[in-house]
């Protein structure tokens, strides 16, 4: 209980850390940090296999595809500019209020959207009565994998799966159109 | 370069066990936590450090631009391949119940999920590693 | 009241995560800033999900009855697999979207010589 308040406090911590930083690099570091308490947390929540994968891909994948792109770009964010002459100076300053508006709104519309849920950890709740004991019972006697989650995902959902492994090559096709040169020499 | 002997010897003896490692975890993919995702990424993060510690031009040496280009659609080839040989043995697409050549059921299920694991892992790797290196590649521009 | 707050503080947690990632979306003008922010959301859009998967005195979704004996799928609850599988896809298609978004910063990079969205919609307005 006390591991899940200290991890959820240092996720939050990061998170803000991370978007306020000037130099670039050191967010994407701080993003890094993130990603693995993250991994840490969904460990808290027994899912495994999807903590396993966020350490893999967030904290190590992600965070090297943005130093990568960063060392051709550039490392520090640049100021934001003056803005121009208006006619009424008062609208400039309410426009720089215009996207805290928008996502205190949202942030209370779904707030007020989480009122109807059920609590957090509740073993009645309807999301765990329907499908899932039948994923559990029926895993092992028709698979034969005794890992759920790999049953599901690569037998029950096969077809997901093999849309996402094109959604990665997809990406890496993407990358090779936009940045390689067709010289080789 | 002496300031980075630490950091090259200890990738140099720390590397091979990495990709051990991943080859363990798409191979154990039934029995724990892991599978094709999670051990392609690591097999393809062990490629990507070989490179930021070495150097690009040493790293493309060991893992030339066809080979990373070869292996991106094989594994996607082989997870298609299986599901046409399912409709091969009578079933429906990805029923591997069906496959050919396999008496029991349930042994034919667990090689079916081996070897589109195995195709996942593959094409995973290929496309983390041509992700790195196309991205920090400096060339003249 | 306070059990209302009690049983879903947690949820309000991750709205209060999402919103920061949103913010940085929307607020910031650099694009690498953008594409972290993005990832931020993403990621606690995951755990907001995987959340409503957890019970009480639940374990990982692997079967035990091989290694520890007797216990077979009805005595233990496992945690709900299927919200696992669904973000087990969404945090590959994540990192896929990101790596095409970083590549196109490079080429608008190139292309402009800045990563500021304000002062690249103003060279835009002054080539036409």
């Amino acid at each position: 209980m006390v591991i899940d308040f200290i991890l959820l406090f240092f996720v939050v911590v990061c998170a803000v850390a991370s978007v306020s930083m000037k130099d670039l690099l050191g967010s994407v570091m701080i993003l890094g940090a993130y990603s693995l308490l993250m991994a840490l947390l969904w460990t808290r929540y027994n899912s495994v296999d999807v903590a396993f994968t966020e350490a893999a891909v967030g904290a190590g994948i992600t965070t090297v595809l943005l130093i990568a792109a960063l060392s051709r770009t550039f490392r520090h964010e640049e100021d934001p500019e003056k803005p121009g002459q208006s006619i009424f100076p008062w609208l400039t300053r309410i426009a720089r209020l215009i996207p805290l508006g928008v996502v205190m709104l949202t942030g209370a519309v779904l707030i007020y959207g989480t009122l109807d849920m059920p609590n957090f950890s509740d073993p009645a709740a309807p999301a765990n009565l329907h499908v899932a004991p039948y994923y559990i019972e029926k895993s092992v006697p028709e698979t034969g994998s005794i890992n759920f989650v790999t049953a599901i995902l690569a037998s029950y959902r096969g077809y997901d799966t093999l849309g996402e492994v094109t959604v990665i090559f997809t990406a890496g096709i993407c990358v090779l159109i936009l940045l390689r040169r067709r010289f080789h020499g | 370069m002496a300031e980075h002997v630490i950091i090259k010897t200890v990738s140099r003896l720390m590397i091979p066990f990495i990709q051990l490692f991943s080859l363990y975890v798409i191979a154990h993919g039934e029995l724990g936590p892991g599978g094709g995702f999670q051990g392609g990424v690591i097999l393809g993060a062990s490629f990507i450090l070989y490179a930021m510690v070495f150097g690009l031009e040493e790293g493309r040496k060991r893992i030339s631009r066809k080979a990373s280009d070869f292996f991106s659609p094989t594994g996607l080839f082989i997870y298609a391949v299986i599901g046409i040989f399912c409709i091969l043995g009578g079933g429906l697409y990805l029923e591997y119940d069906r496959l050919p050549l396999i008496g029991d059921e349930i042994l034919a299920s667990q090689l079916g999920i081996y070897g589109i694991e195995i195709g996942v892992g593959i094409t995973v790797s290929a496309v983390m590693t041509t992700l790195f290196f196309e991205m920090a590649r400096r060339d003249d521009d | 009241m306070i059990e209302i707050i009690a049983g879903k503080y947690n949820y309000w947690i991750y709205i209060s995560l999402m919103m920061i990632g949103f913010y940085a979306m929307i607020a910031k003008g650099n694009l690498i800033k953008k594409i972290v922010g993005l990832n931020i959301f993403q990621t606690a859009v995951f755990l907001f999900y995987i959340s409503m998967a957890v019970r009480e005195g639940s374990t990982a979704p692997i079967l035990l009855s091989r290694a520890h004996g007797a216990l077979t799928p009805e005595t233990a609850t496992y945690t709900n697999p299927l919200p696992h599988v669904l973000i087990l896809t969404a945090i590959v298609v994540g990192v896929s979207v990101t790596a095409v978004a970083l590549a196109l910063a490079i080429k608008i990079y190139r292309a402009y010589g800045t990563l500021d969205e304000y002062r690249i919609a103003k060279m835009e307005q002054e080539a036409e």
